[in-house]
């Protein structure tokens, strides 16, 4: 079978799985929609926080750019498992005893204060959307090379399937289905990786691969790669070019982030019980884990290949990928001196190929010549992972509208069948919109991606922690803290990307640290901001400090949610 | 109240002691000290490199691991577990 029929069975094969699984776990009531009735196993839902928190990005993007970036692609690979560390220790059995359903829910709640809801559900609106284009994307990018029908359509089939089951299913649904998801994935990212290892090195698990001797008897593949890099006028694979203050920094804005975005916290409200979200976290990282130490595995091979099938090999001697990518305008080969062969080097002047970094995961099987269907496998995977993120930012967003900003904003009388019916007609227009930004991307897409987590870093997290670790941080603080850290963070962002991004070099950076890594910034000035208002300000009501001392202790955790639901 | 004081101080001591050691393997070996521990090589990996790419998250995994370990002892201990059957 050709690589286009085996895409479209393996597509239509988990397509069916999914709505299968959907159907099967359709929603009931709120406490279904919005929390999965809180009885999901932590297994399970491990499982689906990491398919929820795998995007497109992680699957499709995050090896190309480790490819590219060589040791500085480690910032992404710390920085979004690191963050689960701190997600398991600080807030995640907490935020489960505290029960209720969304992070505006806590942030009210502590601080006392519908401004801080407010503040809350805007960012977490925000940080959803952001997220949910760049998927909606990937979902296009994925149809429109394997299966021929076009981004825009591409876009709209992908808007259906996540319609249908987010929609119909609400947070039981999506659990389940990205519980599914979860395995198309992973089996579809091994796989490719276990044969390139295997076809490289000679060794099965890729993570020993990435250290070891290659097949061919040229040394290791580190040093090898290190070695074409040099000769090519490349920055050497294991040496990085970024600053050590500014790794830090980014690497800091990306763990907090990670712990301070919305739709990975919700999850933590699904199980059953305080010790069930502790271990719940242990088994999302493994899950997370298992991708993220194959990805540099897979990152190294593939520029290995790519630069021997490559680099001085005459234009016209190019397998079929090499010109099927061509079409889509992701790879762009000008032979600027004329010899019709190719010059893949380090210095611009004399470059004579560009490769967008998104492709090097889907390109790798063809790269290295793995059968077909392992090339429609990863078409399958990459729809898994941009799918079940999409989902549960959608979740998200209809959550903060239906139940943060109207059932505990607008209208509290609202009956809960009309709740469940605003929160899903919220879902259906999220789509929409959503699926809009995917066909018509705004062309900042990329860029805001760095937003999100800059905000959640110096928003969120700070605001959480403080709420479960000082019984003496109130209101006051609490918004002063997140209005400073939003404001300068967005300020910080928006000024270097948007407004004078000619300005947007390492010497112009306050202390060398670039728009990625401002969210620590905005995190630091924000607990320092938040200390010093609530020191001069009266401290939380009595009933508030007794409601930190409650959250402290894990008994009685079932019982409220039993209440609640 | 003074116990549940007790619980609060070792539970703030046994996450201390965890994120020292999240921040040691990340920020230190990965970012910090990396740069002397590439003069170090295991197989092919520079050992501030595998650090980066592979071994923190290794240990973070673990670390969740200890951590849960350490909790549910801790809640038997002081009592304040959640009980079976009343979830």
């Amino acid at each position: 079978m050709t690589v286009q029929a085996w895409t479209f069975v393996l597509v239509a094969a988990s397509f069916t799985l999914y709505i299968g699984v959907a159907v099967w776990s359709r929603a009931s009531t709120t406490g279904d929609f919005y929390v999965a009735g809180g009885k999901v196993n932590p297994v399970l839902n491990g499982m689906a926080t990491a398919a929820d928190w795998m995007s497109a990005a992680s699957f499709i993007s995050m090896a190309g750019l480790i490819s590219f970036m060589g040791r500085d692609g480690s910032v992404y690979l710390m920085g979004w498992t690191g963050g689960y560390v701190l997600l398991a220790l600080l807030l995640a059995p907490y935020l489960r005893k505290f029960g209720k359903y969304t992070v505006p829910d806590f942030v009210g709640d502590r601080y006392y204060s519908q401004v801080a809801r407010i503040v809350a559900v805007l960012c977490a609106i925000f940080v959803s959307f952001t997220y949910v284009a760049g998927q909606m994307r990937g979902v296009g990018i994925v149809f429109s090379r394997f299966l021929d029908v076009g981004i825009n359509q591409g876009v709209l089939i992908g808007m259906g399937i996540v319609f249908f089951y987010a929609v119909l299913g609400g947070m039981k649904g999506i659990t389940y289905t990205q519980v599914a998801q979860y395995c198309v994935l992973i089996f579809a990212y091994l796989v490719p990786a276990i044969f390139i290892s295997m076809i490289v090195t000679g060794h099965v698990v890729p993570q020993v691969g990435f250290g070891a001797e290659l097949q061919d008897g040229t040394g290791y593949l580190l040093e090898r790669l290190d070695g074409l890099s040099a000769e090519l006028g490349f920055t050497q694979y294991t040496s990085g070019v970024k600053s050590t203050l500014d790794v830090f920094a980014i690497t800091a804005a990306l763990m907090v982030g990670t712990a301070g975005l919305p739709h990975v916290i919700v999850r933590f409200y699904t199980v059953p019980r305080v010790a069930a979200a502790r271990i719940s976290a242990g088994w999302a990282l493994v899950f997370i884990a298992l991708l993220y130490t194959t990805a540099p595995a897979v990152a190294a091979f593939a520029r290995t290949n790519l630069l021997n099938t490559v680099s001085n090999r005459p234009y016209a001697e190019m397998p079929s990928w090499f010109t099927n990518w061509e079409d889509t305008g992701l790879i762009r080969f000008e032979d600027k001196n004329g010899d019709g062969t190719i010059q893949y080097v380090g210095d611009p002047a004399a470059n004579e190929l560009t490769i967008d970094q998104d492709i090097m995961v889907l390109a790798n099987p063809e790269i290295a010549r793995l059968p077909n269907w392992v090339v429609g496998l990863v078409a399958a995977g990459g729809l898994a992972a941009a799918l079940s993120t999409a989902a549960g930012l959608l979740l998200v967003i209809s959550t903060a509208v239906a139940h943060d900003l109207l059932k505990k904003g607008l209208n509290p009388k609202i009956t809960e069948a009309q709740e469940l019916i605003t929160a899903r007609i919220a879902a259906g227009v999220a789509v929409v919109i959503a699926g809009y930004f995917g066909i018509d991307p705004p062309g900042f897409v990329a860029q805001v991606v760095a937003f999100a987590f800059g905000l959640a870093a110096s928003s969120f997290f700070p605001a959480i922690v403080m709420g479960i670790f000082s019984k003496r941080m109130n209101r006051a603080g609490a918004i002063a803290g997140m209005i400073v850290g939003i404001t300068f963070t967005a300020a910080y962002i928006v000024y270097f990307k948007f407004i004078s991004p000619d300005l947007n070099t390492a010497e112009h950076w306050w202390f060398g640290i670039s728009p990625e890594g401002a969210g620590t910034i905005g995190m630091l000035l924000n607990f320092a901001v938040a200390i010093a208002v609530a020191a001069f300000t009266a401290p939380p009501p009595e009933e508030i400090q007794q409601l930190v001392e409650d959250i402290r202790v894990p008994r009685g955790a079932g019982e409220a949610h039993e209440m609640l639901l | 109240m003074s116990d549940r004081n007790a619980y609060w101080r070792r539970n703030l001591r046994y996450v201390m002691i965890l994120l020292t050691v999240w921040f040691f393997v990340s920020y230190g070996c990965g970012i910090l000290f990396a740069d002397t521990l590439d003069g170090i090589q295991i197989a092919g990996f520079k050992l501030g490199f595998w650090f980066a790419q592979q071994g923190s998250i290794y240990v973070f995994v673990a670390l969740i691991f200890i951590y849960v370990y350490l909790m549910n002892r801790l809640d038997r201990q002081f009592d304040v577990d959640e009980r079976e059957g009343g979830q």
